[in-house]
């Protein structure tokens, strides 16, 4: 029986786990320890774990592709990079850092965070978490295959058909592309039905929807995009594939087909995918703002539903990437007016976080620094976005560089700073120790000039006339005078470089911590929300007794008290006292979901699927086979170790069983 | 509990005995029919609202009922109803504006 | 085991979950699922609306349907929802053999369905319209083929229910296992009665 009787202070307890009936010879996993632990685990703090820890890679991946293109770009008739490559190179920067650094380690953070801020144990479905990752992997591996295959994919991340048809696009480079976003999305879409059930239906007692934190909120949004964009670009990546790989026409113009098509179902999910990346990075500093600023988020509604609104009209803005493709004059109207309304909830959160700090007593973190940066940087990537909204300017900034000066501020000055924000403010969480600050200082200084010196000169390059994924450009084009193509073009790949100095300071920072740095506390920094009532890291199970909310920022309501008549706050209890409050209180027979290996099995097995549709159908039907044994053994497997079944408490103590059915 | 109430009540709760499946199931039949013999009978200016109008009905019959979704929490129709709603306005926008809707 | 009376309390959701909504994970997983589906089947759908007109080789849709033959299988699957809501009562009812006779004869009323599509490609193909001869035979053959195999999982997956229920091997509550296959092959069915009237009965 996988039964933990009362936890000890012990960081880890290790849980013997018998294995329940096996089909045949093939006995449950009871791996707690080592690396075989890692495979078959389905604790979200794990899955999270390796989400991040892939994700970082790929982060670094798609940077050094980005220093080839700056490299290239730097000097006329650039040597660097042939034409054919560097079509490659633009294609996989984008597809990488979109589908395998951005969302990915959104989804780390989500993974390890969501259910700790909601005071659950886990997520609904634990094996579907796990396989989510191993998708995801399998996603990112096969997509970058490519790259020693025969050829990366070469038509743009949006990859417009029919460039990216077999005429055009003739080496197997696009087909890894759809294998792998196809895997990747699948990947996605079980994760965002995992984390929407999780967030419905295992919040801690007292813990209403409004109660959430503004990040469980953000997430909550992203799944819901995720879950209803998703299945439009599986129509588009099949269609695709069939053309390509089957004889299909469904881009061939010359026997009627429309390339507007391709445009209307990848943008339709194009659109969703960007507030998809944004929203976990705004939710990430509606966290640190507050606790770095001491005071509560200003306006938690209006944050809230500003996120929830730009997550639904973020469905009506899509052919606002199509302004110059011949839509129409109606068409451009309506999805410019549209364009236009979005606007309006980010600016409403822009305004909370800026009153969120208004009047507080400001603790300038690294954590707190990328916050501002992010507010800083997204709002000036959001005012190009105004210019874009407004479609006969659009048509002059679209294929230019000055659309990639707006895309880089917000995801970059947006995202990735959010990101960045989430390590400082939780690695002590995750790690039990904290980032050095000074070297955090660093860190953020070199990414915030290299960033702007990098993405700033794009603007102007932009209305000079410099069009995107152009390999080269000649000093015939660069203009005269001293404000040419070639003077921003340096100062841009020079900014790229310093940016890359910046983040190669957080990943010193990441080296020397493990090695040298000092234990944290549970609560470094007097935080608000139920994520920090756990040890660092937290224990298997989270939490020694399910919290009961009574408060937004029920953490925070713990430690202090306010005093009705002069409403100043006292501090009643330390996080560390709280922690401890709750070890005393330890509920007895916490179970936990068993490891399982099925999901790595069936990730490998949809991947060898996948590969078939390249490589010959007795690879699909191998994969097919592996994916029907796998579903079957997932299935017949209870999803914990003989009859105990996952358990939180009810509302009348007494503890009630969950069985899921995956 | 007796099995004979444990049924009983579980036809109140969720407002079905067998028999009126069954029923739903004939209406379902009959409207079928009906959509067919559009191929057969000419109904005029009718026969695209008609048969989109049935459409439409066996489609919430079967998801109201069959899928029980009549009787459940508004939980469920809200996360089915909104991904067909998103569905119907992005294909009928996209459509649009491929003039499909013009004739 | 938790005793009776908090379960009598308890009986919003029949697997006897305690949850936040007080409703079962997995129902609320497959209506999400369902729902995206939507979005995934619209696109297919429009894709053929787009290109149905677009014939540049081989029969138009008008030469090739066979409505009579397409309105008896459409009928078929029809009749399949109702036999696998009574699967789902039986179940309910904790009846095992009605269950397992229920969901056997929908299992086989799907396979008639497939059976239908299999004979309909088929003489589609021999009568001139294979997957690649324009865009009006691609697109048709990529929403009904998507379709058809939704329907063939549906099948494997009533089927395997079947066997679950007979070796006595299912995990967690029986009942809703068999509900959440029956909102699956629902909603492959409501599918088909989008298909048929906006593809097969309404020309181009």
């Amino acid at each position: 029986m996988a039964i933990i009787e009362r936890p000890t202070t012990e960081l880890a307890p290790t849980v013997v786990v018998t294995p329940s009936q096996s089909l045949g010879a093939l006995k449950r996993p009871v791996e707690t320890t080592g690396w075989k632990e890692w495979l078959v685990t389905v604790d979200h703090k794990k899955i999270g774990i390796m989400y991040g820890a892939v994700a970082m890679l790929f982060f670094i991946v798609g940077g050094v592709e980005a220093l080839f293109i700056r490299l290239q770009l730097a000097l006329p008739d650039g040597r660097i990079l042939s034409a054919d490559k560097y079509n490659q190179m633009f294609t996989m920067h984008a597809t990488t850092m979109v589908f395998l650094f951005a969302m990915p380690m959104a989804a780390a953070f989500a993974n390890y965070f969501l259910p700790l801020q909601i005071g659950a144990r886990d997520v609904a479905f634990p094996r579907l978490n796990a396989l989510s990752f191993w998708l995801f992997l399998t996603g990112g591996v096969i997509l970058n295959a490519s790259w020693f295959l025969g050829g990366a994919a070469d038509g743009g991340w949006f990859m417009y058909a029919p460039n990216s048809g077999p005429v055009f696009s003739p080496s197997n480079g696009v087909d890894f592309w759809i294998i792998g976003l196809q895997i990747a999305g699948i990947a996605s879409l079980i994760g965002s039905i995992n984390l929407i059930v999780t967030v419905l239906n295992m919040r801690a007692p007292g813990m209403t929807l409004m109660k959430m934190p503004v990040f469980t909120w953000m997430i909550l949004v992203v799944q819901f995009l995720l879950v209803f964009s998703l299945p439009v670009i599986t129509v588009a990546l099949v269609l695709l594939m069939f053309q390509r790989s089957y004889g299909a026409t469904f881009f061939d113009v010359s026997q009627g087909a429309d390339p507007l098509l391709w445009q209307h179902l990848f943008w339709i999910f194009g659109h969703p995918e960007v507030y998809v990346l944004i929203l976990p990075g705004f939710g990430i500093i509606s966290e640190v703002l507050p606790t770095f600023s001491r005071k509560p988020l200003f306006g938690y509604p209006f944050v809230v539903f500003s996120g929830a609104s730009i997550g639904l009209v973020g469905f009506g803005v899509w052919a606002h990437h199509m302004f110059a493709s011949g839509l129409g004059p109606v068409s451009v109207a309506v999805f410019s007016i549209s364009t236009m309304a979005i606007a309006i909830p980010t600016g409403v959160k822009i305004f909370n976080w800026l009153l969120t700090m208004w009047g507080g007593k400001i603790w300038f973190s690294t954590a707190m620094k990328f916050a501002v940066g992010l507010v800083v940087m997204f709002t000036i990537g959001g005012l190009s976005g105004v210019t874009h909204s407004v479609a006969p300017s659009d048509t002059q900034q679209t294929d230019t560089y000055y659309i990639v000066a707006h895309f880089h501020y917000v995801l970059f000055g947006g995202m990735v700073f959010g990101l960045f924000s989430g390590f400082y403010y939780w690695w002590p969480k995750v790690f039990g120790k904290m980032l050095n600050e000074k070297l955090g200082s660093w860190n953020f200084w070199f990414m915030v000039i290299g960033m702007n010196l990098t993405f700033g000169p794009m603007h102007i390059l932009g209305l000079q006339g410099q069009p995107r994924r152009m390999y080269v450009w000649t000093e015939a084009r660069g203009g005269s005078g001293l404000f040419t193509f070639g003077f921003w073009n340096m100062v841009s790949s020079i900014g790229s470089f310093i940016l890359s100095v910046g983040i190669l300071f957080f990943l010193i920072n990441i080296v020397i911590t493990a090695r040298k740095g000092k234990q944290a506390p549970a609560d470094p920094w007097d935080a608000r929300t139920l994520e920090w009532l756990t040890t660092n890291p937290p224990k298997a199970h989270n939490f020694d007794r399910i919290p009961v909310v009574h408060h937004l920022d029920e953490f925070f309501h713990r430690k202090y008290e306010e005093d009705p008549a002069t409403h100043t706050m006292t501090q009643v209890a330390s996080g560390e006292s709280l922690i401890r409050l709750e070890e005393e209180n330890a509920e007895t027979h916490i179970h936990m979901p068993s490891p399982s290996y099925w999901p790595l099995v069936l990730a490998i097995g949809i991947g060898v699927l996948g590969l078939g549709v390249i490589y010959g159908t007795p690879i699909m039907v191998v994969g097919g086979l592996t994916v029907l044994l796998g579903t079957f053994g997932w299935v017949l497997e209870p999803s914990t170790a003989e009859a105990s079944d996952f358990e939180t408490p009810s509302d009348d103590g007494h503890t009630k069983e969950i069985a899921p059915l995956v | 509990m007796s099995t004979a109430t444990e049924a009983h009540n579980d036809a109140h709760e969720h407002g079905m005995s067998d028999a009126g499946y069954i029923k739903i199931a004939l209406i379902l039949a009959a409207i079928t029919a009906l959509e067919v013999s559009t191929y057969y009978v000419d109904f005029g200016p009718l026969f695209m609202p008609s048969l989109l109008i049935m459409m439409v009905i066996k489609f919430v019959m079967v998801v109201s009922y069959f899928m029980h979704l009549k009787f459940e929490s508004r939980i469920f129709s809200f996360l089915f109803y909104t991904g067909l709603g998103l569905a119907l306005f992005v294909y009928f926008v996209a459509l649009a504006t491929f003039k499909f809707f013009i004739a | 085991m938790s005793d009776t009376a908090t379960h009598a309390t308890d009986h919003a959701s029949e697997a006897g979950h305690h949850s936040s909504t007080g409703l079962s994970n997995n129902k609320l997983a497959m209506w999400l699922f369902l729902g995206s589906e939507c979005l995934l089947f619209g696109g297919l759908i429009s894709t053929y609306m787009l290109y149905r007109g677009r014939v540049s080789d081989g029969p138009h849709p008008s030469q090739i349907y066979d409505i009579p033959f397409t309105s008896v299988s459409s009928f078929v699957l029809l009749m399949s929802s109702l036999t696998m809501v009574l699967a789902v009562t039986s179940a309910q009812r904790k009846d095992d053999s009605r269950t397992t006779l229920w969901l056997t004869v929908t299992a086989l009323l799907g396979a008639t369905f497939i059976g239908g599509q299999v004979y309909e490609f088929t003489t589609f193909y021999r009568e001139g319209l294979g997957f690649t001869t324009s865009l009006f035979s691609s697109s048709f053959y990529s929403l009904t083929g998507f379709h058809g195999v939704h329907v063939s999982v549906g099948v494997i997956m009533l089927l395997a229910t079947t066997g679950i229920i007979k070796k006595n091997k299912v995990t967690g509550n029986k009942a809703e296992v068999v509900e959440l296959v029956g909102l699956y092959w629902h909603f492959v069915d409501i599918v088909w009665i989008v298909i048929f009237t906006l593809i097969y009965l309404i020309p181009s």
